[in-house]
């Protein structure tokens, strides 16, 4: 398979950068996989796995908590709000930031702020299940 | 004429200040080669935005969002003047609230209304004196270690929301950008309206550009681009400051520690010479107390 060249950059950290084979991102219309000589195209990520496969069976796998993704002729772009390589995520620390945001729920006292913790619920969940276990 | 003893006290205490420059020199050493990394490591993610941008600002063509073409007023400008917690580094904090304050008097002198927000303590003391009625508030960072993104996000979203809010039309900000550990250049960078840099620069392609396709579509996205490029180039501004406010400090006291050893020196040759001219005088008394008798 041919091969393009893939960024994902956080505003803390350069993480990634080099030739792969494919890319599957989270785009906010659902997840899209990226090949050599895609289409340009330009979406908003949510928070999920990026799964990128490097050539000779090379994958590796980064959460993102949303971001932008680019896609044009010079290669593929994501900007990420927050990427962290799946194999440095602490399970433990997951589950009581879920813990947390279930109460941040339920004593939330304006339906902004229920909003706004049941988001983070929901990127929480979201990437509780992708370490899975 | 200075006593032995208050040549011997003067001596001490300089060398004990020097002990303290030099720690100081060496902690901002280290520090700044944390803070220049975390800064180099900021760079990718300022400059994909940025590109990304100049890419979608070129295919809106009607003005677009407030943010990007501003509310069509010039009238109350919002100054955020980022600066360090701390003195003791040169000339830094003082440079940038020059820069600020050449503006203000700029701005004031065409009959515009200036607010200003402090980041960092140190800006704020010194616009403070003069400037104390237009300041509307001061952010202190002396809590926060490292800088991270969720710092500047949230200075961001309070710049974006007074923005909403038309408490003011333009918003520029103030900070050092890192050139070296001897050279930090005062910078006055506008956030609202973004300036986007043109495309012109940009390596062009060959060949008919195929059209973008956006997803959802391209004004939600620029919608969201916008206010977290705003966050962006806070949190940029603040790394800079942190490595320049690191470089100055450490050049500062690297100057002063030289200093000190000079004074050292100077201050030595004088206590030796007068030990000595006191000890030929007590000979002189002594022999000519005998030759009298």
């Amino acid at each position: 398979m041919a091969a393009f060249h893939f960024e994902l950059v956080s505003p803390e950290k350069h993480l990634f950068s080099g030739e792969v084979e494919s890319v599957v991102a989270p785009g906010a219309d659902g997840q899209f996989t990226v090949l050599k000589d895609h289409a340009p195209v330009m979406t908003t990520l949510k928070a999920g796995v990026v799964t990128v496969s490097g050539g000779e069976g090379k994958v590796e796998k980064l959460f993102v908590r949303g971001g932008f993704a680019d896609v044009n002729a010079s290669g593929f772009t994501i900007l990420a709000e927050q990427a962290i390589p799946l194999s440095e995520i602490d399970v433990a620390k997951v589950d009581a930031d879920i813990r947390n945001a279930r109460e941040d729920i339920s004593d939330a006292k304006s339906d902004d702020a229920r909003l706004a913790a049941s988001d983070k619920l929901a990127q929480l969940q979201e990437l509780r299940a992708a370490i899975g276990g | 004429m200075p006593s032995l003893k208050d040549l011997r006290n003067r001596i001490s205490s300089v060398k004990a200040t020097q002990k303290i420059t030099k720690a100081m020199q060496m902690v901002a050493a280290a520090k700044l080669r944390r803070a220049q990394s975390a800064a180099e490591a900021a760079r990718p993610y300022a400059e994909r935005m940025e590109s990304v941008l100049a890419n979608l600002a070129s295919s809106v063509t009607a003005g677009g969002p407030p943010l990007l073409a501003g509310n069509g007023k010039d009238e109350t400008h919002l100054l955020v003047v980022a600066t360090a917690e701390r003195g003791l580094c040169g000339a830094f904090n003082s440079s940038i609230v020059r820069l600020a304050r050449e503006h203000i008097a700029r701005l004031q002198d065409q009959g515009k209304t200036v607010k200003i927000l402090c980041v960092g303590k140190k800006g704020f003391e010194q616009l403070r004196r003069q400037y104390e009625r237009n300041i509307i508030e001061v952010i202190e960072l002396r809590g926060v270690k490292q800088i991270g993104f969720d710092t500047a996000d949230e200075i961001g979203k309070k710049i974006i929301r007074m923005f909403e809010e038309a408490d003011f039309d333009v918003a520029t900000l103030f900070f050092s950008r890192f050139k070296s550990v001897i050279a930090q250049i005062p910078t006055a960078q506008q956030l609202i309206p973004a300036q986007i840099p043109s495309n012109e620069n940009a390596p062009a392609v060959e060949g008919p550009q195929a059209s973008y396709e956006y997803e959802p579509g391209q004004d939600e996205i620029l919608s969201t681009l916008l206010p977290r490029n705003i966050s962006v180039q806070v949190f940029r501004a603040l790394l800079e400051n942190a490595a320049s406010e690191q470089g100055a400090r450490m050049s500062a006291m690297d100057n002063a520690t030289r200093n000190a050893g000079d004074m050292i020196k100077k201050q030595t040759t004088i206590y030796n010479r007068s030990r000595q001219a006191m000890i030929t005088k007590e000979l002189i008394e002594i022999i000519s107390g005998a030759e009298a008798l």
